[in-house]
């Protein structure tokens, strides 16, 4: 194919007609614009002017160019211009395919995989053989075989989630010379330049890489009582915020997302921080950090032991004395402690209600049977008991002669001590740590001594349960499992005063073994060694978590080089479980950078996708249909034709100038109220006031349905749909009625607002003012809502109030109510005073006339709505009370609505009933 | 012709608004031919004017005997004094006149028919003897319109440009020239020294399409008269505009210059113009003879 740059044609040989180009060039530059001739009597005038410019008469060089571009065009265009195509290097010899398949690919796996299989197909139609090799795999010889050989096992191919081993397969590539394609994830692993030179000594080597960005994830640490998260991100160039989504299981042990963090990735930023500040429960519960979205193993990090923090109950047999604080028996646990676990401190059943994880009783002896009970339920549901021993156990005859439950072993009277004045011997020191001793590893200070302890009775079982011990074989650390837990016992007392263990570093580093405290964020490699430790969980390069199932265990040694290093083919990613604890082994490390690959420059390198040939036909043809209409236009314009054109642009132009501002005013002009005062008063409609608050809005609105519904049912009132009512926009003037939720958050009405409102007040209109705070407050100023009220009802024009009298006509004006309940049952109303006796009014008008007696306001906070809201069936939209009671309220919460809207329409109407009596006697019944 | 009873509807329809014309008549005793123009004074006449005791020298034939015989007196019947005037149109045929700029627009000859029918009409309901130069003769009354539509309507087109014809002339008469004036302005300089040695006062309405007005031309362009014998070609129209309507201004100024050395009138006329205005400004020119 012919190539021009990155463009190629298909029919090459019309490129030769671009030669014509410049013969054309004279021919139109030859030919001026034909003229046109117009009949013009006013010719007479013109005879005898001359052009200014003669040379006109030419076609100008840029219509010329015009033409010649359109010409061009055309002729590439016909040529078959291909953007990038596809060029076949017919390549020779054998084919190498490297896949990295680590846990970076997994970012767009399925890519590479089809990338890898056009390659081996295309080696394939070759008839090049072929070898697939993913470095993630143990290193094996490589054999070339042929693409039908591979075809089936490329698609099978999956992303591991460690590491390539670079160094290990430059001893396993095949002799001879082949060509390389290496389908790289874009980091730098150790060992890739070494496998780069030892290829290019081979032959050529292409690389392919994802141009996506790749993200980490760091394991997740604790400082400040925070948890302090980081990512990595690779490229580091445009600002970036990521997700991260804490998981866990919910008390009922399904998974859920816990929390969420945002990290934010500054331009050119290649690690985020930030911290995450979780209740302590919340946190224990933590199993995985993941990036949201990233689906790959890099992205989660799963937690282990090292972010939870233990709750330990710390228990004395008396309390501390004030000023002998280094004698107290908690001093050094408190010291121990502190840093890493939550300590609390209270009397036994008081701390067993805090469920904590470790109960550590120092020198208590006797426990009282309810708390020996509680305990031991506690401990055996998976509690750790921690006792230390002391004069009062030592004096005590717990355990004497029969092993308690809640201690280890039995115990012989009274206890030794060595290396004091009036004994035998010298200071014991200890011995190392068995086999199979939570302890076992831990170095022994030379300087830890026991001068008394209390002594195990030789049982059995004592040697079984002993976890550490004196040079002379006596037991120091005894423990026994109890149901799902444990009771340890230290023979040695909490303080100093029996030995110097609490001094030494190894009282806390025992402390960790026995799970008591919690570790430093990454176990070194001194608490891993020394046991084996079992795969739990293990990630795959996706960053699922799946059981590991029958994997074998691994030595804490090799665990603890792979914390460093990375997870590899025998270590996958995953919680490995000690004896006591759980370490997590993630893929990236809190360490561990992302660091790009640099290739050679002498490596091609390539995109994921294979560039698509574009063909560039279309374009060409369309260009050259462009410059021809352009042509057309200019050519009207030289030879004088276009004013009738121009006249039709600006009649175009100058009607959408003109149009235009008619439609602006249209959408500025404040909408005519037309069809709201249309839908307002075609009906009785009743309104409520929007709040803002879309819930309360909403409800309203239900509210105010349900009860329109009740009162078509019922009554001859039948009111159209409710509308919401906007107080600083709308007219309030179709309405009768305002229902107006208060909310603490509204803002105060505008003075025109104010004026409106009491326009409505004055002309008849009712507002039924409902705080929906059940009316703890009284109407004071405790509720957020009644302070709202206040506020709101300051510049309202509203005559004295009085609580609703019994006797008031609103209680009698469709159904006789004595209350007026909403969702919350009772509260009064506030409604209107009476006037007084004395002011009533000139005679023959006893009743109270104002607005035809209809009260302005009425004030309750009985969240009416929510009582009448129906949804769009018409049922019942919030549940009201309990049961039928709950039904009867609301029942009663319409017939109050009934009422209120019956009150307002009829207005006095039905106030002669007050005086029904009196008539009837006047009647002379 | 067809053409004629249309453009006579028209030029009535357009004539209709005005009242009758009577073109001011300054040299009466010239003109001896009666007429409408009633005098407010004794004069020749149709009209009764007054009665007044004979004189001596009257004559015998003047005394009224019929009035002289319900008295003692003799009395002498006056007549007013009326006379009429002979107006003069001239409509330029030439083919230029032909042109229109537009397909929305008549040609110019057209308009200028109308206006000429128009001030015809008007003139003949006034009494006054029109005619058309070098076709009609001045005469009055109502057949004289028909036969100034048909001898408009019969005129066929000659002549690459109008030169005014001054034929037919009535001394101390008045004349209308209607023409877009562009030809040789030297044949209109001789027809009005004519007409001012006759003592003929008028006015001289050029007509012009918008199109001539405004140059609305571009690019290359080759320019002809109507007959086709003039051409002139151009590359950029555009650009002799601005000396177009400077050379169009210029014979503007010449034609008023001209016409206002002997006493005549001169406007201006587009066809994108209603004909009223015009017919109103002729009206104007031929009653107040200033």
């Amino acid at each position: 194919m012919f190539m021009v740059g990155p463009i190629g044609f298909a029919v090459p040989w019309l490129l030769t007609a671009l030669a014509a180009l410049p013969i054309l060039w004279i021919l139109l530059r030859a030919v001026p614009p034909a003229p046109i001739r117009r009949r013009f009597p006013g010719v007479a005038l013109l005879l005898g002017l001359k052009d200014a410019e003669a040379e006109t008469d030419k076609t100008p060089w840029w219509l010329l160019l015009l033409r010649m571009l359109a010409v061009a065009a055309a002729i590439i265009g016909f040529a078959g211009p291909i953007l990038d195509p596809e060029v076949r290097t017919e390549g020779s010899g054998p084919l190498l395919v490297v896949v990295d398949g680590s846990w970076a690919d997994a970012r767009d796996w399925p890519r590479r995989v089809e990338r890898a299989e056009a390659l081996v197909a295309e080696a394939g139609a070759e008839g090049r053989p072929v070898a697939l090799v993913r470095l993630t795999d143990a290193p094996q010889v490589v054999v070339f075989q042929t693409a039908e050989a591979w075809a089936g096992r490329a698609a099978g191919l999956q992303p591991q989630a460690w590491a390539p081993a670079m160094a290990d397969w430059l001893v396993a590539l095949p002799e001879g010379r082949f060509e390389t394609v290496w389908l790289s994830d874009g980091l730098d692993h150790p060992g890739r330049a070494d496998l780069m030179s030892a290829l290019q000594g081979r032959g050529t080597v292409r690389v392919i890489e994802s141009p996506r960005p790749l993200f980490g994830l760091h394991p997740a640490g604790f400082q400040d009582g925070k948890v302090t998260l980081a990512a990595s991100r690779l490229p580091a160039d445009d600002p970036a915020s990521v997700e991260v989504i804490a998981r866990g299981p919910d008390p009922h042990g399904i998974d859920l997302e816990l929390a969420r963090a945002t990290l934010d990735f500054a331009a050119g930023a290649a690690r985020a921080e930030t911290t995450l500040d979780l209740p302590p429960e919340l946190r224990n519960r933590l199993t995985r950090f993941g990036i949201e979205a990233a689906r790959t193993a890099g992205a989660v990090s799963l937690t282990d032991d090292s972010l939870k923090r233990r709750k330990i109950a710390l228990i004395a047999a008396t309390p501390d004395q004030e000023g002998l604080q280094l004698l107290s028996p908690l001093h050094y646990l408190r010291q121990a402690l502190e840093p890493t676990a939550e300590i609390i401190e209270g009397s036994l059943t008081d701390v067993l209600l805090a469920s904590p994880d470790v109960v550590v009783l120092a020198d208590v002896a006797r426990l009282t049977d309810a708390e020996a009970e509680a305990t031991l339920d506690w401990v055996e549901r998976g509690g750790l008991l921690l006792r230390f021993a002391g004069p009062r156990l030592a004096a005590s005859d717990v355990s004497r002669f029969q092993e308690d439950p809640l201690m280890p072993v039995r115990l012989r009277e009274g206890g030794r001590s060595v290396g004091g004045a009036m004994s035998w011997g010298d200071a014991k020191a200890l011995a190392p740590f068995p086999e199979g001793s939570p302890f076992f590893g831990l170095p022994l200070p030379g300087d830890v001594a026991v001068r008394a302890q209390v002594l195990a009775q030789p049982d059995p079982n004592l040697s079984d349960r002993t976890i550490a011990a004196l040079e002379d074989g006596t037991p120091l650390v005894t423990r026994k499992a109890v149901g799902d837990g444990q009771v340890v016992l230290v023979h040695v007392t909490a303080n100093a005063e029996w030995s110097s263990l609490p001094l030494s570093g190894l009282f806390v580093q025992m402390l960790e073994r026995l799970a008591v405290s919690t570790r430093a964020a990454v176990p070194g490699t001194a608490e891993l060694a020394g046991q084996t430790w079992v795969p739990q969980v293990v990630l795959d390069a996706y960053g699922q978590a799946t059981d590991a199932g029958e994997l074998p265990g691994v030595e804490g040694q090799v665990l603890a080089a792979a914390m460093e290093a990375g997870p590899t083919l025998d270590l996958p990613p995953g919680l490995y479980a000690g004896a006591d604890r759980r370490v997590a082994l993630n893929v990236v490390g809190a360490e561990t950078e992302l660091r790009p690959a640099l290739w050679p420059p002498s490596v091609p390198v390539e995109g994921l996708e294979g560039r698509a040939a574009q063909a560039l036909k279309g374009a060409f043809l369309t260009a050259a249909a462009a410059f021809l209409l352009l042509d057309v236009l200019a050519a009207l314009w030289v030879a004088g034709r276009l004013s009738g054109l121009r006249r039709v642009v600006a009649v175009v132009a100058l009607g959408l100038v003109t149009l235009q501002p008619q439609g602006a005013r249209a959408q500025d002009a404040p909408m005519p109220d037309d069809a709201l005062a249309l839908e307002a008063t075609t009906a009785v409609v009743l309104a409520h006031v929007l709040t803002g608050d879309r819930r309360v809005d909403d409800v309203a609105r239900a509210g105010l349905t349900g009860l329109g519904d009740k009162l078509w049912q019922r009554t001859s009132i039948e009111p159209a749909l409710p509308i919401g009512v906007d107080i600083e926009r709308d007219e309030l003037a179709f309405f009768p009625f305002l229902y107006w939720p208060v909310t603490a958050d509204q803002p105060t009405p505008s003075p025109e607002a104010y004026a409106k409102l009491n326009q409505f007040l004055r002309t008849g209109g009712m507002i039924l003012f409902d705080t929906r705070d059940a009316d703890v407050a009284g109407f004071g100023s405790a509720t957020p809502e009644g302070q709202a009220l206040q506020r709101i009802a300051a510049g309202l024009d509203i005559p004295p109030l009085e609580p609703m009298p019994p006797d008031h006509v609103l209680t009698r004006t469709f159904y006789l109510l004595q209350e007026f309940p909403g969702r919350h049952p009772r509260g009064g109303l506030w409604v209107e005073a009476a006037p007084l006796a004395e002011e009533e009014a000139p005679v023959g008008m006893p009743f109270r006339n104002l607005n035809d007696g209809v009260t302005p306001v009425v004030i309750g906070g009985n969240d009416w709505a929510a009582a009448w809201a129906v949804d769009d069936i018409g049922a019942p939209l919030l549940p009201i009370g309990r049961g039928m009671a709950g039904e009867r309220q609301r029942e009663i919460a319409y017939r109050f609505g009934i009422n209120l809207i019956m009150h307002v329409l009829t207005g006095n109407y039905k106030s002669d009933q007050v005086h029904v009596p009196a008539l009837l006697e006047r009647l002379g019944q | 012709m067809s053409m004629a009873p249309d453009l006579r509807a028209r030029a009535e329809a357009l004539g209709q608004t005005l009242p009758p014309l009577l073109a001011e008549a300054e040299m009466l005793a010239a003109t001896v031919m009666l007429g409408e123009h009633g005098r407010r004074r004794a004069g020749l006449g149709d009209e009764f004017w007054q009665y007044r005791p004979a004189h001596a020298g009257d004559s015998a034939r003047m005394i009224d005997w019929r009035r002289s015989a319900r008295s003692d007196a003799h009395f002498v019947r006056e007549r007013e004094w009326q006379a009429a005037q002979s107006v003069t149109l001239w409509v330029d045929p030439s083919k230029s006149m032909a042109f229109s700029g537009d397909k929305s627009r008549a040609p110019k000859a057209d308009r200028a028919k109308l206006l000429a029918l128009a001030l015809a009409v008007l003139l003949l309901r006034g009494g006054e003897r029109v005619g058309l130069a070098g076709l009609a003769h001045p005469r009055a009354g109502r057949a004289q319109l028909l036969r100034l539509a048909a001898r408009l309507a019969g005129e066929d087109a000659s002549g690459e440009y109008g030169a005014p014809e001054t034929e037919g002339m009535v001394s101390h008469g008045r004349a209308v020239f209607l023409s877009d004036f562009l030809g040789d302005l030297s044949t209109v300089e001789t027809a009005l020294a004519r007409a001012a040695d006759r003592g003929v006062k008028g006015a001289l309405i050029q007509i012009l399409d918008p199109a001539e007005e405004e140059f609305p031309f571009d690019g290359r362009t080759i320019f002809e008269s109507m007959g086709g014998t003039m051409r002139h070609e151009t590359q950029q129209a555009g650009e002799l505009r601005a000396r177009y309507l400077a050379r169009l201004a210029e014979r503007k100024d010449r034609l008023a210059g001209l016409a206002r050395a002997v006493g005549w009138h001169f406007t201006t006329h587009h066809t994108g113009q209603p004909a009223h205005s015009a017919l109103l400004w002729a009206y104007a020119a031929l009653k107040g003879g200033r």
